[in-house]
């Protein structure tokens, strides 16, 4: 009798265990599950678009909220306002990461990882609103001096406004700055220590020593930066805030201009024509697929050097 | 024979003049040499030192303004009062703070369980190829743009119900919560240690009483403070907002109406032209800095005091 109870229960907590790791399964799975929902979902919403214009809609500049939608001047803003947030963030993020992971005294590393992962954690909207009242005028003085001068050329040609490409590149490189640093930072720990050890004892300064970890972490640089620049071109609030939303291609960082996510963000919700909103999706559409697959590059880049760092120093 | 940096051997009491020569230009070059490389590396010292100071102007840059024109504009007022129409000086932004703590807190009732879910899963049962993919999509998932998943969460719900609603909002935040849950908590439950696991297997726990009733106490604190982390972040997304929960001028708790909050709020005060309202957007900002801030430092605390505890 007692033995049948024995049974009887273990058979019960080995169905409460199954139940219990089903369950957790279920919902881990539900994250891939929702991100391919997602790539479906938009691409069924944006399908009506997809249809009208084809490829044409990477191309054509017309957006006359009526029968001719085409996103070429939000690409090209989104294009054009990451590369500069990469070119303004890369140097100084690398800076960061080599001097969290390889210079600074043990006791300022703690406080000072802290500082740039708070940077990482100001919401967008107020990163906008520092923009506009405090950097944008700040670009606009910039901006004026710089045009009297060197006004000749393209890259400084327009009147100073304050608000535009400009201002947007450098609110974005502040924020992407935390993401590339603080994964170049990991990338570096990751690097084991008796390849600086080597270095340096063969009479290598620290700098040189520094060089050999950073060509062994070199992918995983590379995918900081990529991640960085997926947050970019995926970034809105800060840069609908400040980049002036006129549709306009110009190779000037004075002339307003706009983005992807920045149409989204003024016209889906007074958007009522069908197209319209379909056209609207699609643009979230390419975001959607062109960030997921510079996440992906930057997240298997990542972990190719934390695999081969096997036992890294933390 | 010529060898210039060996002593010539051949019996002469004073070493030849070109081998003294040769030494002295190597020397002199070696010592040179050197000292490059070491204004190299000072050098390098000093930009990476300068680097960490422009990254840290723009955080001291925003703090400071934040609270300089944020602090004033907080009163009795700003927490307790509606709005008032433009041009009337005062109000405060009762709906907005009413309404993100609704919205967050359907978020979190979404967002929590699945993500605590998964990291158990991720933790404790995931090996293999099947737990690899799943903490790669997490890792791409937390960096898709949250416009995105705004946009997700219209056609799922404000398409059928043909109306914005707080609900909308509400799983819109949810969603984006889901990975940063997932991948703070699995960190956390990682630090248990394997010792405590083997311990109550050894007692002869079936597993799932192992996690529930030994891991998951153990590792609370990381928990919690991973929840909190994953609530102030979405408390402070707008973009997803924007066309799922809208915007209301008027004061609503209902799940099926659009509703206020704090950051679409601030961004529509910025973006207008009238002083009184960028006062309201500055208060509102200082309030999400805050708590930004003090659950930042929370979490260190927290999780200095588990590592003790575990160690």
């Amino acid at each position: 009798m007692d033995k049948e109870n024995e049974l009887i229960r273990r058979s019960d907590e080995s169905l409460a265990d199954r139940l219990f790791q089903g369950s957790t399964t279920f919902f881990a799975l539900l994250i891939p599950i929702l991100l391919v929902t997602m790539v479906v979902v938009l691409g069924f919403e944006a399908w009506p678009a997809i249809r009208r214009f084809g490829l044409n809609f990477l191309t054509s500049s017309e957006w006359n909220y009526a029968d001719e939608f085409g996103a070429l001047p939000y690409i090209w803003g989104t294009l054009y306002s990451s590369f500069l947030a990469i070119l303004l963030a890369l140097p100084v993020s690398l800076g960061v990461a080599i001097f969290l992971a390889e210079i600074a005294p043990l006791a300022v590393r703690t406080p000072l990882s802290f500082l740039v992962e708070l940077l990482a954690a100001i919401p967008s909207v107020v990163y906008g609103l520092w923009g506009i009242f405090v950097l944008a005028p700040l670009v606009q003085r910039f901006e004026a001096w710089l045009g009297a001068r060197l006004g000749f050329i393209p890259l400084f040609a327009g009147p100073p406004l304050g608000l535009g490409m400009l201002t947007a590149g450098v609110v974005l490189a502040v924020m992407i700055i935390p993401t590339i640093a603080s994964v170049s930072r990991d990338v570096l720990l990751a690097v084991p220590a008796s390849q600086r050890e080597a270095a340096l004892a063969l009479g290598a300064t620290r700098w040189e020593a520094i060089k050999v970890a950073l060509s062994n972490a070199r992918s995983g640089i590379i995918g900081a930066t990529i991640l960085g620049l997926g947050r970019a071109l995926g970034e809105t609030m800060a840069v609908t805030m400040v980049i002036g939303n006129i549709r306009s291609i110009s190779l000037s960082l004075f002339q307003p201009a706009y983005s992807m996510a920045a149409v989204i963000a003024n016209e889906f919700s007074e958007a009522f024509d069908p197209l319209h909103i379909a056209s609207l999706i699609e643009v979230g559409l390419l975001l959607l697929l062109i960030t997921f697959i510079l996440n992906l590059l930057s997240r298997l880049l990542v972990r190719r050097v934390a695999a081969a760092g096997g036992s890294g120093r933390r | 024979m010529n060898r210039p940096f060996l002593p010539s051997t051949d019996g002469g009491s004073s070493p030849d003049a070109s081998y003294v020569l040769s030494q002295l230009a190597w020397s002199g070059f070696s010592v040179l040499h050197y000292r490059r490389r070491q204004l190299v590396d000072r050098l390098v010292t000093l930009l990476t030192g300068l680097a960490v100071l422009t990254a840290v102007v723009p955080l001291f840059s925003i703090l400071i303004y934040v609270g300089v024109r944020g602090l004033p504009a907080l009163n009795l007022a700003f927490f307790t009062q509606m709005p008032k129409p433009i041009g009337e000086v005062g109000g405060g932004m009762l709906n907005a703070i009413v309404g993100s703590i609704l919205l967050v807190g359907l978020a979190a009732i979404i967002g929590l369980p699945v993500g605590i879910m998964a990291a158990i899963y991720l933790s404790e049962y995931g090996r293999g190829r099947l737990a690899d993919i799943i903490r790669l999509f997490t890792e791409v998932m937390s960096g898709l743009p949250s416009i995105v998943v705004g946009i997700f969460a219209y056609a799922l719900v404000v398409r059928p119900l043909h109306h914005f609603s707080a609900l909308a909002g509400g799983i819109a935040l949810g969603v984006l919560m889901i990975p940063v849950v997932t991948r703070t908590t699995e960190e956390m439950i990682r630090m248990v240690p394997q010792s405590l696991r083997e311990a109550g297997l050894a007692l002869g726990l079936p597993k799932w009483r192992v996690i529930v009733s030994i891991v998951l106490p153990a590792a609370v604190n990381g928990i919690i403070t991973g929840a909190m982390l994953s609530i102030a972040r979405v408390a402070g997304e707008t973009a997803p907002l924007l066309f799922t929960a809208l915007n209301n001028a008027f004061f609503s708790i209902s799940l099926l109406q659009p509703i206020a909050s704090l950051p679409v709020q601030i961004y529509t005060y910025a973006t207008t032209p009238y002083p009184e309202l960028h006062r309201l957007a500055w208060g509102g900002a200082f309030v999400l800095v805050m708590m930004v801030l003090i659950t930042n430092l929370l979490t260190r605390f927290l999780v200095r005091a588990g590592y003790q505890v575990d160690r």
